[in-house]
């Protein structure tokens, strides 16, 4: 069980010249050890962190910021910015590593945290050291053990070597990291969430504001929340610097982003992708990346950004992943998670798998996200049993709205004259879930309304006995 | 049983120590107690309580919102089976109906064996390998319907890849070794205390202007 999870096609693929910055010791035997992470991979380990502290704080923050590092985590917002959030005079602050994985379709940070574990305690201590943490709660998914246990060895292994605790590299930066684990909750992810599961909580955000984090976080300290690949990231920008990093990608986008790629495409896996220059049509095609819809079959609908995001139909191929032309069209790049789905797929039957999915995770502070998940899912799972109503389309749409209320951002849909409405939607809730919910409900009514149709059967008249034996009695 | 035994007492109170308050070791402390009796008891609970300096209600109150988290006995194994969309779209609902069918529960239930209880579970990160599964929170990835038969099998009996799988409730395997004389900074977040090396850049830069 060493390594379940490593399989064939997980490995990461290198596009020509670029540079792999997250994912280069995926492949490396014992890429997860001390010594193996030192001298394997796109840079030396843990010499990103000795460049960090030969600089000042500031300078590190600046380097981020320059660098263009956008969050990883699916809101797509620049890192060093968020650093720059905090308050200044107050302490102690904290960093809080984001690693409750659990937007369907998306895995990338469970290969990160269990394959080089090394890269992102090295990223954290980068990060602590910027913006003044002196300690570090690395929070990973609870059904994740064996990230868990990478995580828990690599500090280990830091320790004894002086890179994590006092004196780290024989200097006064001194930090303690602590693995932390969650116990199964998808709306944990949302970082004010996990903070209240952090404090020992039930996993409900806060309201935004007064609770931005980085001034009001975690014991209402100013608390940064940083993703798992966000922080993966820093090593290698470290070591490399910002030219090398901002000569991936695009200008608004730099670098690349681990996609994971699932569904049915013939080679499914995650890869390291530059941004903004890489289309989905290159990822579903090309011989690198998926290969091809499976079974030479015809490509029907896509999500280009995890559960949360809006679907995408064959008219999108040629986007690019970055995160402004996505949102522009209706959806959003999130947390990387692309499922693709071929014309066997039944639109509303993939419907309701999501929506079940956010009515389940639902946390129930909010009524509209409460109710509405619910009742979206039980409508969806009477049209799915062949019982809908002729009016349940409408109504499911009028829950949708109560949800998120206004037009849903919409892929555009040239045979009907529809146009694309932008990402990000409007919400009645403290945190996006709820409005999440009705990504999937309105994508698939908007375009296939006939197979929702299809499914409303009209009820059966009432049975009518034909020819009842008297049996005595009454005979009814 | 049910309340931490020494050597897991011991360990608790070294996981309290890392958070600068003690509320936060909830959850690993409820994981452990877990991980001790297969499932999460009201003394293991009151016992957590006392650790971390809270009420019974409140740890119940935290630990009823993870789904990880059993308030009662469960099976040696739990088979969790991913529905979620892309294993959905490759035969995840066919493979919950044929467990539901060899095991004789629903989903939710356990086998009357104690042996298993199965459940349809949300996304657990396996997507590109799906369809996917989890026994014990170890997975099993791209599953068709003999592997599912033969896994069942081997749950039911004991034997072949249940040797695989630790008991219910043990997660990591390894354990971070932080003893509370290893920690550096942990302070009370009243206490305001700047770190060291932001100190000293802030006074070189003082010097320097």
């Amino acid at each position: 069980m060493s390594d379940a999870t490593a399989t064939a096609d997980g490995g990461a693929v290198t596009d020509g010249p670029m540079p792999l910055v997250v994912s280069s010791r995926f492949d490396v035997a014992d890429g997860h050890t001390l010594d193996v992470y030192r001298t394997s991979g796109s840079y030396p380990g843990y010499s990103g962190l000795a460049a960090a502290l030969e600089r000042t704080p500031d300078e590190v923050r600046e380097t981020v910021v320059s660098a263009t590092l956008l969050g990883r985590g699916g809101a797509g917002f620049p890192a060093g910015v968020k650093w720059g959030f905090c308050p200044p005079g107050v302490w102690p602050r904290y960093l809080v590593v984001n690693g409750d994985e659990s937007e369907p379709g998306t895995y990338k940070d469970r290969m990160l945290m269990e394959r080089d574990p090394h890269q992102l305690v090295e990223g954290a201590l980068i990060a602590a050291y910027a913006i003044g943490a002196a300690q570090v709660f690395l929070y990973v998914r609870g059904e994740m053990p064996h990230a868990q246990e990478r995580i828990a060895a690599a500090l280990n292994e830091a320790k004894a070597a002086g890179l994590v605790g006092r004196n780290i590299l024989g200097t006064d930066f001194s930090v303690d990291v602590v693995l932390h684990w969650g116990a199964g909750a998808y709306i944990v992810g949302e970082e004010t969430a996990l903070i209240e599961s952090l404090e020992g909580n039930r996993g409900m955000p806060r309201l935004k504001p007064p609770f931005f984090p980085a001034a009001n976080g975690l014991y209402m300290r100013p608390t940064i929340v940083n993703n798992v690949e966000s922080l993966s990231n820093l090593p290698w920008l470290l070591h490399h610097g910002v030219e090398a990093f901002t000569s991936v990608g695009t200008e608004t986008s730099p670098g690349t982003r681990l996609i994971a790629l699932s569904g049915h495409v013939r080679r499914p896996g995650i890869y390291e992708v530059p941004q903004g220059t890489t289309t989905f049509r290159d990822l579903f095609e090309d011989e690198r990346y998926g290969g091809g819809i499976r079974d030479g079959r015809a490509l029907k609908m896509f999500i280009p950004g995890g559960a949360s995001a809006p679907w995408f139909f064959p008219e999108q191929v040629d986007l690019p992943l970055e995160a402004r032309p996505v949102g522009a069209a209706g959806s959003m790049l999130g947390s990387g998670a692309v499922v693709v789905m071929d014309d066997t797929t039944d639109a509303v039957e993939a419907c309701f798998s999501l929506v079940r999915f956010f009515a389940r995770e639902s946390c129930g502070k909010c009524t509209p996200c409460r109710e509405g998940t619910t009742w979206e899912e039980k409508i969806l799972e009477r049209i799915m049993e062949g019982h809908g109503r002729p009016s349940d389309i409408d109504l499911l749409l009028d829950v949708a709205d109560n949800i998120s209320p206004g037009p849903y951002p919409v892929a555009a849909d040239p045979d009907h004259g529809l146009d694309a409405v932008p990402f990000p939607p409007r919400q009645t809730t403290i945190c996006p879930l709820g409005p999440s919910s009705v990504a999937p409900i309105t994508s698939a009514i908007r375009r296939f309304r006939d197979e929702f149709e299809a499914r409303i059967t009209r009820r059966d008249p009432i049975p009518v006995a034909v020819a009842v034996e008297s049996v005595g009695g009454s005979g009814v | 049983m049910a309340r931490f035994n020494q050597d897991n007492e011991a360990l608790a109170r070294r996981i309290v120590a890392r958070y600068p308050e003690p509320k936060s070791a909830t959850i690993p402390l409820c994981h452990l107690s877990q991980e001790q009796d297969g499932w999460l008891t009201e003394d293991g609970m009151a016992h957590v309580a006392e650790l971390v300096g809270c009420t019974p209600a409140e740890v119940l109150g935290t630990a009823s919102f993870y789904e990880m988290f059993k308030l009662h006995p469960v099976g040696r194994y739990c088979l969790n089976i991913c529905t979620n969309i892309s294993c959905r779209i490759v035969g995840a609902a066919d493979l919950l109906a044929r467990a539901e069918e060899r095991l004789g529960v629903r989903a939710g239930g356990t086998t009357a064996d104690g042996a298993v209880t199965l459940e349809d579970v949300e996304c657990i990160a396996a997507c590109t390998e799906a369809p996917a599964l989890q026994v014990n929170y170890r997975y099993v990835e791209r599953v068709d319907e003999a592997t599912l038969d033969a896994l069942i099998d081997d749950l039911r009996s004991g034997t072949g890849r249940a040797a695989d799988f630790p008991p219910h409730g043990t997660l990591g395997l390894v354990r971070q070794e932080l003893a509370p004389e290893d920690l550096a900074n942990v302070t009370p977040p009243e206490d305001q205390t700047v770190p060291p090396w932001i100190e000293r850049h802030a006074a070189a830069a003082e010097g320097g202007s």
